[in-house]
This record gives C-alpha cells, structure tokens and sequence, in this order.
C-alpha cells in the first residue's frame, strides 16, 4: 500500500459527496478499467454556479479521494473558477499524492471540466 | 483491532522450532562451514543436513547423486536455472520455453534473454491457468535449450500437469526446470517422479526464515555460477553460506516434510470454508484459477464492480490483511499478469483478491471475515459507476 497523506486518508475513509443529482445539468465521464480508474461527476448548475456536484468512483484510494476533495472544492464556486481548478491544486489540497498516483488527480479534475463543459454545451445547443 | 491475516503468500512467520533451531548458529556455532579447523565443523555439519532435508521434501532419499544449491531466495534460484544453464553454454541452441504465468524472476531475466538474441516462447494458459501439454510439443524445436514451467502458481494456485509436461520435453533430451515456491511443502513433490532437471524452492513460504531458498539440479546438468567466487555450493554459488537461515530452511523443511498432509488438509479446510462463506453472502464474486487443481493455501476472487487497492484499504482499516492484482497496488501500474493470461476481464482484474490462508488462519474468524468483506464490498459498490451502471442495465432489462 503507498503512503498516503492523513488527508488522503481522511477523504478516503469518508468521501463526501457520493452519489448522482437529480436531473443533472452536466455529467463528466473519465477513465475506464483497464486504467484502473474510472470517474463520472454530475453537476447541478444555478446562476452560474455549481450548486451541487456529487460524484460516482472504481478506483484506488488516491482517485476516491480526489473524487471527493473535487466535490468539496468546485461546490458553490462560478463555472469559471472551477474551470481553473487544476490537477495540481487538488492534489496540494489533499497534503501530495504519492508520485505513481498523480494520474489520479488527473482524472479528478478532468471529470469536472467535462461535466462543466457538457453543462456549457447544453446551454449553447439551447439557445 | 484483532488482527486477521489473509496474505500468507507474501510471508509466513517463523516457526518457533524453526527460529530455536537457527539460534545457536548465530552464537555458539558461528563458524565458517569452509573453515579446516574445529569452528567449522558444526556448521559444516548443519549445512549438510539441511540440504538432506530440503532434499527430502522433494522426494531424494539419497543425497549425494544429485546437488542442492542453497541461495538466498527463490528469485536467485530462478536465476541460476536459467541463466546458469544458458551461460554454461553447453547446449547448441537459443529457444527457451516458459508459461505467461511465471513468477518475474522467470519473465524479467527472459525479457533480458530475448534482448540479447534469445527467442522466447511464452506458452498461453486456459481460462484457469492450465498450460497445454499439446501446445508445450508443438513449441518445442531442435533450438530449444530450456523448458521452465512452474509447479503451481501462487497467485491463482492452479497446479500444472508437470510430470506430463517434464515427459514431452524429456523426450527431447531438453531440460526442464520448475519453480515450487509456491507448492513445496504443501502438495507431495518428487523430482524423480515429476523428472524435472532443476526444481526452485524456498524456506520463507513454508514457515522458515526469509534470505534462504534453494535450487535442486539433477546429475548431468551443467550451469555456470552467478556469483564466482570461492567454491562454496559446489562451486555453483560463491559467497560464505548464510548457516542460521539454512539450518532454519532445513527445519522448516523437515517439519513441512513431516507435517504435509495433516497442514494441507488443514489450510484446505479453512480455505473451502471461507470460500463457501463468501460466496454464499456476497453477491457478484469471481473465482480466479482451477476450481480444483488448486494449491490448499489458494483462494483468489474477483468482487466484480470495485477496485483491489480500495478493497485493500479498507479492509486494512478493520485488520484483514490480503493482497490484490489491481494495477493499483502494483509499483508498475500493471494488473496482475496472470489474470490477464487466463483472459480475466480488466474490470474484473482491478478487483481480485488474493486470501493465501496459513497455519495460524482460523476457521472461528471466518464469520467475521466475510462480515467485514461484504460491508467493505457494498460500501465500494455504492460509489462505483460501474455498479450503478449494472443496476441500471438490471432495472431497464426487467422492464422489457
């Protein structure tokens, strides 16, 4: 088992957020199991902001807790400043990953981009 | 937390015979075996009894035809099969035959092999890991300088058709080698019977001590040493012997030898229970390997939707230790080569799990056991979207 931060562990031992919403606004799908790794966030949008944000997870401990650190850190904040939320913020947030597990964060982030983008493109397609 | 051990394939503690057996070798006899003097006398003596032992447990009553290298692991053991016979360079020919369920002190040095000109033949295995006796003939050609096979595999515990296998190759005049680390001590092994020309075995996985493993090479093989040196091993492996971890090997050899069918039957019976167990209170597992052809110690499920690290964890969280061959808990961030040739679906490999039950596994602790997997698996299930996809999928074909 890698080392992993007391945060990681904390996130691990009780993810936030889990779950789908109701009626999302915008799903983000990332990964698949050959990877090991597999991440779909839904998102519920409300002026502009993500209202709530919740989260299905396969994968290892680092990509759960990642999954749960980006729910607490994208909810209630604009789609613009989500959208700047960086694979690397999310895994300072949670005290480092350990090196082999970075690609992780990379899914976590990516996840939510994608179910903002998807949320971006709806709209467009509406008006 | 009470603490449950379900990893006995990564390390068996030492037996307290074993470890009383070993003291006086660290102390009182520490002389060197190659010493002319009286200080060598002891642990000379102790060596040889030891490799009696070891010789024992593979079936050679008598000593002395036949050579038992001692090493330091089964890896160097490996080694030295392999590498030992090619260099020794006394066969004409550069084909090596092997299985994809080796163990990586196999499949590493043969990569390394195959780089330098060597062509490797990596047998496929069937769905339960079983190596093909037809598919090993076909492969063999007048270039084939080496077969190695393993007896059983520790990771899904299928165990070969070997003496089927050693009779094919051996009618070729080509040698074979075999790794036991996983099965010496708990299936009866007889390398005269099996005719195997070198056979891999280790004292760690059977209750001696880790730093001593063992390597039987029949009369009539020649290998060149790794290490050079001195001529300690008969000349097959320089370096002062590790007496205390020997001797300890050599106990734990004996009592192995001596116990085999009583801890076979043993760790089979907690095994065949914790598997009933499991299967009969949690739904969607997989079971990876031969239902039957199996090591005692061996059972290896798949819990279908989660992943084996989070699994792990978790499980670490409530004191059960296991192992898995998610690519998680590889360094590699490789699933487990085996699950994949035995054609084990990757979502299926992400969530294996290896319970290599031990002496000290108690069938009392199984209802506890597959309380904590069962909360452990639907705990995981909840979050996976491939388990919300399956009920999903459930719901819509119910509704047709």
């Amino acid at each position: 088992m890698p080392m992993y931060s007391e945060k990681v562990m904390d996130h691990f031992t009780n993810p936030r957020n889990i779950g789908e919403v109701d009626d999302a606004d915008g799903v983000g799908e990332v990964g698949n199991p050959v990877c090991g790794d597999m991440m779909k966030f839904t998102i519920k949008v409300k002026d502009n902001r993500i209202e709530d944000i919740k989260y299905f997870t396969f994968g290892c401990g680092a990509a759960i807790a990642v999954s749960s650190m980006v729910s607490e850190m994208a909810r209630g904040k604009t789609l613009e400043e989500a959208l700047k939320i960086t694979n690397k913020q999310v895994a300072e947030e949670l005290g480092g990953l350990p090196g082999n597990k970075m690609h992780c964060s990379n899914l976590g982030a990516d996840a939510l981009h994608k179910a903002i983008h998807d949320y971006m493109e709806k709209q467009g397609a509406k008006k | 937390m009470k603490e449950i051990n379900l990893d006995y394939a990564a390390a068996t503690p030492v037996d307290e015979k074993v470890l009383e057996a070993m003291l006086p070798f660290f102390t009182e006899h520490y002389g060197n075996p190659s010493s002319g003097h009286n200080l060598g006398e002891k642990p000379r003596q102790a060596l040889e009894e030891a490799r009696a032992e070891v010789g024992r447990l593979i079936g050679i009553e008598e000593p002395g035809k036949n050579k038992i290298i001692f090493t330091a692991s089964a890896s160097e053991a490996n080694n030295l099969a392999i590498k030992g016979i090619v260099t020794a360079g006394k066969r004409r020919g550069n084909r090596i035959i092997t299985s994809a369920i080796e163990h990586f002190s196999i499949l590493n040095q043969l990569r390394s092999l195959e780089k330098e000109g060597y062509e490797i033949v990596k047998l496929p295995v069937d769905e339960s890991g079983l190596v093909s006796p037809g598919q090993l003939k076909e492969a063999l050609n007048d270039q084939t300088i080496l077969v190695s096979i393993q007896v059983a595999n520790t990771e899904i515990g299928t165990i070969q058709p070997i003496k089927e296998l050693v009779a094919i190759a051996t009618e070729q005049e080509i040698p074979f080698h075999s790794d036991a680390t996983a099965a010496a001590g708990w299936i009866p092994l007889n390398v005269e019977a099996l005719g195997v020309d070198m056979l891999t075995l280790a004292g760690d996985q059977l209750y001696g001590p880790k730093g001593a493993g063992a390597l039987f090479v029949k009369r009539g093989i020649r290998l060149r040493p790794l290490i050079e040196g001195g001529i300690q091993e008969q000349g097959l492996r320089a370096g002062t012997e590790n007496v205390p971890a020997i001797v300890g090997f050599g106990e734990a050899a004996r009592l192995a030898y001596t116990h085999l069918q009583k801890r076979s039957e043993q760790v089979a019976s907690f095994r065949d229970k914790l598997k009933e167990s499991l299967f009969k209170e949690i739904p969607h597992l997989h079971l990876n390997g031969h239902p039957e052809k199996r090591l005692p110690w061996n059972l290896n499920i798949s819990v279908e939707f989660v992943e084996g690290e989070a699994l792990l964890m978790r499980l670490n969280m409530e004191g059960i230790y296991v192992s898995s061959g998610s690519s998680c808990t590889s360094q590699a961030l490789k699933s487990s080569h085996v699950l994949d040739a035995i054609g084990s679906p990757p979502e299926l490999a992400q969530g294996s799990l290896l319970l290599a039950a031990g002496l000290k596994s108690r069938e009392e602790d199984i209802p506890g056991i597959t309380e904590k997997m069962s909360e452990v698996a639907s705990l995981l299930r909840k979050m996976s979207p491939l388990y919300h996809q399956y009920l999903k999928e459930a719901q819509n074909n119910a509704n047709v």
